[in-house]
C-alpha cells in the first residue's frame, strides 16, 4: 500500500460505511421536509373538513307552539296573504308594527313572512346541534338521547346551509339567520375601496416607474409603500376610526349632503378604510406589472413623436392592464376577508336592514363569522360555519378569476 | 445632453428655424404628471396621518396625570378605567402567542421552502405550491373558528382540565399555520436565488443534496430567510382575529400557554367593538397600544428590509 494514510478521510469499509450513514441522513431529512409540507395540507384538510363538519347536521328542536293553532293548512302550503292576517292577528300590535318599520309586511316575500310565522308565532326552541360526524357516526345513539331528554322534540338532519341562508336577513335566532345584509355590506365595501384604491394605486405604480427620478425622495416613498403593506390591519383601523369615522364625520356620515339619520360608523368610513389598506398591495402589484412591459415598446412610441403620456397611456398601460387587474383582484379578495378593521370602524353586529347606500350602517361577512363563532350556543357556530363556507366560495371565484386572467392575458416578452 | 446642445446649435446655424425643437410645455402632460405625482406621494400622508393621529390621541393618554412610562412600562395590570396601566399584561399575551407561531412556522415553513425549492419535481411543485397559496389565502377569522371550535377540542383532549376554554396555545399554534406560507414562499424565493453553480460545486465536491442544500444553499439564502423570519414576527405581533377568537377576553399577566389572555391586538378589537365614547380614557389608551403596535411591526419591516440590502449575497 503506497496510499499516504495520512489524510483525514475515511478508507475502503470505513468509506462505505459513512457514506451509508449520510445517505440515510439524507433520506431522513428528505421526509422531514416532506412531513412539513405534509403537516400544511393536513391542517388545511383539517381547516375544511371542520368548517363543513360544522354546516350540517343534526338538530332536534320544539315548538313552543303548534302551527296548528294558528292556521288548519300545513304552514308551508299558506300564502303570503293567508300569512299577513295569521301575523296580524297573532302578533301584538308593537311588535307588527316594528317590523313593518323594518320593511313594509306587504313587500316581503312569502318565504319571508314564513320565517316570521316560525320565529314569532310558532317559537321554534332549538334543544341541541350536532356536527355532521357526530350525526353520521352516532345516529342511533342521538336518536335514543333526544327521545328520552327531549320526548317532545322532533329531530331532523339539517344543511344550515340552505339557499335561503344566502337571501335571508339577519334575525337574533340562529335558525333563520341569513347572510343577505352581510353579504351586500360586503359586496359595498370592497366596491367603495376598490374604487378607492385602483386608480390611485395605479396612478402611484405610474408615477414611480414612468416618471419618478431616481433620488433619495423616490426611494422613501418607495420603502414607505413596502412599510405600509407589513402594517397591522388592525392599525388602519384606528387610523379610519380616528380620520373617517371622526374627523371627517361630516363627511362620511352624510350630513354634508343632507343624510340626518347616521353618524361617522358608515360603509363609506368602513371602504375607505379598507382602500386605504389594499392601496399599497395594489401599489406594488402594478408596479410588478408595469416593469415587466418591455423598454423596447416604450422606445418605439417615442421614436414616432409621442409624449410620455402618450406612450404609457397607449402602449405600456394596456399591455400592463391584465398584471394590474390580477393585482387588483388579489387586494379585493384581501378587502374582502378583512375583519379587525372593520370591528375597529365600527361594523354594527346586528342589522337586518339591507345597505342602501355609502351612508347607511353595515355588517360584513366576516363580521358576521366573528359574532356568530364568539357566540355560545351551538347553532350560532353551524351558521357561522355556513357563513365561512359562502366566504370561501366567493375568494375562491375571486382567485379563479384573477389566475385565469393571469393565464389568458400573460405575455412572455 | 451636451452633444444634444451643438447639434441643435447646429441646425440653427443652418437657418432651420421653422423647426422649433425646444421641448414644449404641454398643460395636459403637466396636469396628468401633477396628478400622478399626487397620486406616488398619497402613501407618504397615509403615514404621516397613522402617526399623526396615533400619537395625538396616545399623547391624550400619556399627558394624563395618572399615566406615567414607570406604570406603563412597569407595572402588569392593564385596566385604564381603574387606574391601572401596565401594558405588560397585554404584551406577554403577545409574546406568548407569536412565540408558539414562530416555533410552529418557522421550522415547519423553512422545510417545506427547502422541500420546494431542492427536492421537488416541477410538477410536484406545480401541485403543491397552490395549496400553501390556499392556506394563505384564508381570512384570519377563518382561522379564528378554527382554533376555537377544532384545535382546542383537540388539544382539550390530550391536556384536560389544565387548558382554559380559550388560551394562548390554541391561538398560537394556529397562528402558526397561518404564517407558514408567507415563511416558506420568501424563504423559496431566496432559496432558488442562489445561483445553480454553488450546487454544482458542492455536487462536484461529492456532496449529498442534504449537504449541498443545508451546507451550501441554505448559508447562501440566509438574508433573505432572516427578513423572512422577520416579517412573519411582523405578522404575528399584529395578528388580530385568531388572538380575538380563540385567546380570551381579559387581559392576564402571564407568560403560561394554557391560560387565557389578551394580546395588544385582541385587546384593541374586543375594546373597539364595544360602546366606546370618544375622548374617554379608554379610547384613548387604544391609541397609546396601536401606536405601540404600529412602531414595533414598522421597525421589525425596517430591520427586514435592511437584512436584505445588507447582507445579501452578490453572485454573477
Amino acid at each position: 500500500m503506497n496510499t499516504p494514510n495520512t489524510l483525514p478521510y475515511p478508507q475502503g469499509n470505513a468509506f462505505y460505511s459513512t457514506l451509508r450513514k449520510r445517505y440515510l441522513t439524507a433520506t431522513i431529512w428528505q421526509s422531514l421536509f416532506l412531513g412539513s409540507l405534509l403537516i400544511a395540507i393536513i391542517v388545511l384538510m383539517a381547516l375544511i373538513y371542520n368548517v363543513i363538519d360544522g354546516a350540517f347536521g343534526y338538530i332536534a328542536y320544539e315548538y313552543k307552539n303548534s302551527p296548528s293553532e294558528f292556521t288548519a293548512t300545513a304552514p308551508n302550503e299558506l300564502t303570503k296573504e293567508e300569512l299577513l292576517v295569521i301575523l296580524k292577528d297573532n302578533l301584538s300590535r308593537g311588535a307588527y308594527n316594528k317590523l313593518d318599520e323594518e320593511q313594509t309586511m306587504e313587500t316581503r316575500s312569502q318565504s319571508d313572512l314564513l320565517n316570521l310565522f316560525f320565529e314569532r308565532l310558532v317559537r321554534l326552541d332549538t334543544k341541541q346541534t350536532w356536527s355532521m360526524t357526530e350525526s353520521l357516526s352516532k345516529g342511533a345513539e342521538i336518536q335514543a338521547e333526544v327521545a328520552e331528554k327531549y320526548p317532545d322534540a322532533v329531530l331532523e338532519f339539517r344543511s344550515w346551509l340552505t339557499p335561503q341562508f344566502l337571501t335571508a336577513p339577519m334575525s337574533s335566532r340562529a335558525e333563520f339567520a341569513g347572510v343577505r345584509t352581510a353579504v351586500l355590506g360586503s359586496l359595498w365595501l370592497v366596491g367603495i375601496a376598490i374604487a378607492f384604491a385602483l386608480p390611485i394605486g395605479t396612478g402611484a405604480a405610474i408615477y414611480l416607474q414612468e416618471y419618478a427620478p431616481k433620488n433619495w425622495f423616490t426611494s422613501i416613498v418607495q420603502t414607505n409603500i413596502n412599510n405600509l403593506a407589513g402594517v397591522p390591519s388592525i392599525v388602519y383601523g384606528m387610523l379610519g376610526l380616528a380620520v373617517f369615522v371622526r374627523v371627517m364625520e361630516s363627511f362620511t356620515s352624510g350630513a354634508m349632503f343632507g343624510v340626518t339619520d347616521s353618524n361617522g360608523r358608515t360603509i363609506l368610513s368602513a371602504g375607505l378604510t379598507m382602500g386605504i389598506l389594499v392601496l399599497p398591495l395594489i401599489i406594488i402589484n402594478a408596479q410588478e406589472a408595469i416593469k415587466a412591459v418591455p423598454d423596447s415598446l416604450r422606445q418605439a412610441a417615442f421614436g414616432v413623436g409621442a409624449t410620455r403620456w402618450q406612450t404609457i397611456w397607449h402602449h405600456v398601460l394596456p399591455n400592463a392592464l391584465p398584471g394590474i387587474m390580477t393585482g387588483s383582484i388579489l387586494a379585493l379578495s384581501r378587502a374582502l376577508g378583512e375583519t379587525a378593521p372593520l370591528i375597529v370602524v365600527g361594523a354594527s353586529t346586528f342589522i337586518s336592514l339591507d345597505p342602501d347606500g355609502p351612508f347607511s350602517k353595515f355588517t360584513a361577512l366576516p363580521i358576521q363569522i366573528y359574532q356568530w363563532t364568539t357566540r355560545a350556543q351551538s347553532e350560532f357556530h353551524a351558521i357561522a360555519a355556513s357563513a365561512i363556507i359562502v366566504l370561501l366560495i366567493l375568494l375562491l371565484t375571486l382567485n379563479a378569476t384573477a389566475i385565469l386572467l393571469r393565464n389568458r392575458f400573460q405575455r412572455r416578452w | 445632453m451636451k452633444e444634444e446642445v451643438i447639434h441643435l446649435k447646429s441646425l440653427e446655424a443652418q437657418s432651420f428655424r421653422h423647426f422649433d425643437l425646444k421641448k414644449k410645455l404641454r398643460i395636459s402632460e403637466s396636469i396628468i404628471q401633477g396628478l400622478l405625482f399626487f397620486a406616488g406621494i398619497l402613501s407618504i400622508f397615509v403615514t404621516i396621518a397613522i402617526v399623526y393621529e396615533l400619537g395625538k390621541e396616545a399623547m391624550l393618554f400619556f399627558a394624563l396625570p395618572d399615566v406615567t412610562f414607570a406604570k406603563f412600562f412597569g407595572t402588569t395590570k392593564w385596566q385604564p378605567g381603574i387606574g391601572q396601566y401596565g401594558i405588560w399584561a397585554l404584551v406577554s399575551a403577545t409574546l406568548t402567542t407569536s412565540t408558539i407561531a414562530m416555533l410552529i412556522s418557522l421550522p415547519l415553513g423553512l422545510a417545506s421552502a427547502i422541500y420546494l425549492s431542492e427536492y421537488a419535481s416541477p410538477r410536484l411543485r406545480s401541485i403543491l405550491k397552490p395549496i400553501l397559496e390556499i392556506l394563505a389565502g384564508i381570512p384570519t377569522v377563518v382561522y379564528g373558528y378554527f382554533a376555537l371550535l377544532f384545535v382546542t377540542p383537540i388539544l382539550k383532549s390530550f391536556l384536560g382540565e389544565d387548558l382554559s376554554v380559550y388560551n394562548m396555545l390554541s391561538a398560537g399554534l394556529v397562528m402558526g399555520i397561518m404564517i407558514l406560507p408567507l415563511i416558506s414562499s420568501m424563504s423559496e424565493d431566496a432559496l432558488s436565488a442562489v445561483p445553480r453553480a454553488l450546487r454544482e460545486g458542492a455536487y462536484a465536491m461529492g456532496a449529498t443534496k442534504l449537504e449541498t442544500s443545508l451546507q451550501v444553499v441554505l448559508p447562501a439564502a440566509l438574508s433573505g430567510i432572516g427578513a423572512a423570519v422577520i416579517i412573519g414576527i411582523s405578522r404575528a405581533v399584529g395578528e388580530t382575529m385568531i388572538v380575538a377568537v380563540a385567546a380570551g377576553a381579559g387581559p392576564n399577566f402571564s407568560f403560561n400557554p394554557l391560560e387565557a389572555a389578551e394580546t395588544m391586538t385582541g385587546h384593541i378589537a374586543r375594546i373597539s367593538g364595544g360602546d366606546l365614547s370618544y375622548n374617554s380614557i379608554d379610547y384613548n389608551s387604544l391609541f397609546a397600544i396601536a401606536l405601540m403596535l404600529f412602531l414595533v411591526t414598522l421597525v421589525l419591516n425596517l430591520i427586514s428590509q435592511w437584512v436584505v440590502n445588507k447582507f445579501r449575497e452578490q453572485y454573477e
